[in-house]
């Protein structure tokens, strides 16, 4: 998964490293929050160990091995920013020293694995351990699947990004200036060796860290990031709020949501039956289609689908209001207001929850 | 003889890493043309032509800074065997297999017919896959005449150059030096448990082992990084970082960074 120099342009190149360094410096800045000064030996010694540990041959069954990549084990531990840093020092010095992964590639690769990794990890670790006491199998369970399905959300970006070189960067006559293969191709080739291998290999090291971890320091297993909390503990540090510019984020966006109403015409894709038969949508649909004519007819499949359902506020348009400005804005507070109120409701079940186990 | 286990595998990866970064070390100490540049030059002449080479949308620019990097390698003190053997067949071999399907897939005009396998060999598919195998060559020759011509060290301070924070460089000056401190530490464990080992593991207890040798290993870091951290507390570390910058550019090494920099935006001009 690693990409060596050019495989990739340096448009995409450019692009990866841009994304990759505002991860890093959010990282840096909400490390260095929590830790102070143990972020630079911390997050060094751990990169250190993600380095060494990628090195570790895991055996796999048919009595092939594989190689992981350690993130999942990091993310638990440190949290998903530290393991961010953690894993791009790693790559860095791979890379560097060992010729792992290119230099102008470094940004993709760190982008992949480092921070979509992490956070995805992150992520599932937390949904599939949620509620799980310390002591909890659970946890050596869900370590497990976060770290197959990281690897394999990493693997999926990878193909992307050399599937969609060929398309973007050919000479005049059509010959693909670096990774040749298209997305039908690059996706099932990346794929099958992460699915089968790679994931495996990820999943072992994980599972198997994590069930040393609970019997020898279950600490560290509190939620992901628990070292990290308990060290910010140490230096009279707290978790730094978020919520705030959050909301102001939302409420800024909520009041932009009128500028929907700007774009012109119907998005490319989204045509309903009534735009099928309507001559004046026909048209623009076929422009948008580089001259290619939509149906004659409505096809009956999508006739009969779009009848199942009727939608409270159609085109983000509710009836019982004339002004379209209007209507986009309460859509949109009607939207908000419903995805806080159910994860309130999530949130709220979800403590409920810990708090019976916990007492039981 | 029997295919090595898994845990020699691990050991002899080891090793192999070990071995490479002092083999670096003895190239960097000899006398050559890039050796007697600052580590900035070095580090910044390599980075533009790599990135020229990537840049390149024809092939006979790539080939120059191919011609170019090879050059530089030989008044580096390296020889063609070493090159050969570290860089330019084990990438032919890497790349090459991933290239290779790219002549029959990628449409074009049909350069040849394959009577056996019944299907054609385009011209845009092989450009490409030379393509591809020339600039991964090109680029991996310049990466590793730096590394090898170049202590780590100084590697690491020349990047503060290329405007990375000090706090970033530090970190990875020491994710080096604790990498091979614990590789050692990894290894050690390793041996110590094959030789104890006696008959076979079943799978799961192999699976079992390496979770075990990695938490072993996890334990150790988070006590070191402690220790690491009380060293430089009783030092006087606060958590400003200041490097020392003892490296001094002299009208060599100008005169190399204009050249550089001439070169690659040539081949840039030749390869548009």
């Amino acid at each position: 998964m690693h990409i060596p120099d050019g495989y990739l342009s340096p448009s995409t190149c450019a692009s990866l490293y841009a994304l990759s360094a505002a991860g890093w410096y959010s990282a840096l800045r909400r490390t260095k929050r929590v830790f102070r000064t143990r972020t630079i030996p911390l997050i060094s010694v751990f990169a250190a160990f993600s380095f060494v540990v990628m090195m570790f041959n895991i055996p796999l069954p048919g009595g092939t091995t594989g190689h992981a990549l350690g993130v999942t084990v990091a993310t638990i531990v440190l949290g998903p920013w530290a393991s961010t840093l953690a894993i791009s020092l790693a790559l860095t010095i791979q890379a560097l020293l060992f010729g792992d992964g290119g230099i102008t590639t470094l940004g993709a690769n760190c982008f992949n694995m480092a921070i979509v990794g992490s956070f995805v990890a992150y992520g599932v670790y937390r949904l599939v351990a949620s509620g799980a006491q310390v002591s909890s199998k659970r946890r050596i369970t869900a370590a497990g699947i976060a770290g197959y399905i990281s690897i394999n959300v990493c693997a999926f970006l990878t193909a992307i990004e050399f599937g969609i070189q060929p398309a973007f960067f050919h000479d005049a006559s059509g010959a693909p200036l670096y990774a040749p293969y298209p997305l039908r191709v690059a996706i099932p080739a990346m794929m099958i060796g992460h699915l089968t291998l790679a994931g495996l290999a990820e999943a072992v090291i994980s599972a198997g860290m994590v069930s040393y971890l609970l019997r020898s320091d279950s600490r560290l297993l509190l939620a992901p990031g628990a070292a990290t909390w308990n060290l910010a503990a140490d230096t009279g540090q707290s978790r730094t709020g978020w919520s705030r510019p959050l909301w102001w984020a939302v409420g800024l966006l909520l009041l932009l949501t009128p500028l929907g109403i700007l774009a012109a015409g119907t998005a490319w894709g989204e045509w309903s039956a009534k735009d099928l038969a309507n001559g004046g949508t026909r048209a623009q649909i076929s422009a948008a289609s580089r001259n290619h004519e939509p149906p004659a007819f409505i096809p009956s499949g999508l006739q009969k689908m779009a009848s199942l359902w009727t939608a409270p506020f159609p085109g983000y348009a509710p009836g019982f209001i004339r002004s379209p400005f209007l209507g986009y804005l309460l859509s949109g507070m009607f939207a908000v207001g419903f995805l806080v109120m159910t994860s309130l409701i999530a949130i709220s079940v979800g403590r409920k929850w810990r708090r019976r186990e916990a007492s039981s | 003889m029997s295919s090595p286990s898994f845990i020699q595998k691990t050991v002899l990866g080891f090793m192999r890493a070990l071995s490479d970064a002092l083999v670096s070390e003895k190239f960097a100490h000899r006398s050559g043309f890039l050796q007697s540049l600052d580590p900035r030059v070095r580090l910044t002449g390599a980075l533009l032509l790599v990135v020229a080479a990537v840049a390149c949308r024809k092939i006979q620019g790539v080939a120059v800074v191919f011609s170019l990097a090879t050059l530089i390698a030989l008044l580096s003190s390296l020889d063609l065997w070493s090159l050969a053997k570290r860089v330019w067949i084990p990438v032919l071999i890497f790349t090459g297999l991933i290239a290779l399907p790219a002549i029959f897939t990628t449409p074009g005009a049909a350069l040849w017919m394959s009577p056996a396998l019944r299907t054609a060999i385009s011209e845009q598919g092989t450009y490409s896959a030379a393509m591809l195998i020339l600039r991964v060559e090109t680029a991996a020759t310049l990466t590793t005449t730096l590394v090898l011509c170049t202590p780590w060290t100084h590697i690491l301070k020349a990047l503060r150059w290329l405007f990375l924070p000090a706090e970033i460089v530090t970190m990875l000056t020491m994710t080096h030096r604790y990498a091979f401190l614990l590789m050692e530490t990894a290894k050690q464990m390793f041996e110590s448990r094959e030789s104890r080992t006696v008959g076979v593991l079943s799978g799961p207890d192999r699976r079992r082992m390496v979770g075990q040798t990695a938490g072993v290993l996890f334990s150790k870091s988070m006590e070191l990084s402690q220790d690491v951290y009380l060293a430089m507390v009783s030092r006087g570390f606060q958590g400003d970082v200041c490097l020392l910058q003892d490296f001094r550019l002299s009208w060599r090494d100008y005169a190399a960074l204009f050249l550089f920099l001439a070169g690659g935006l040539v081949v840039a001009w030749i390869g548009r």
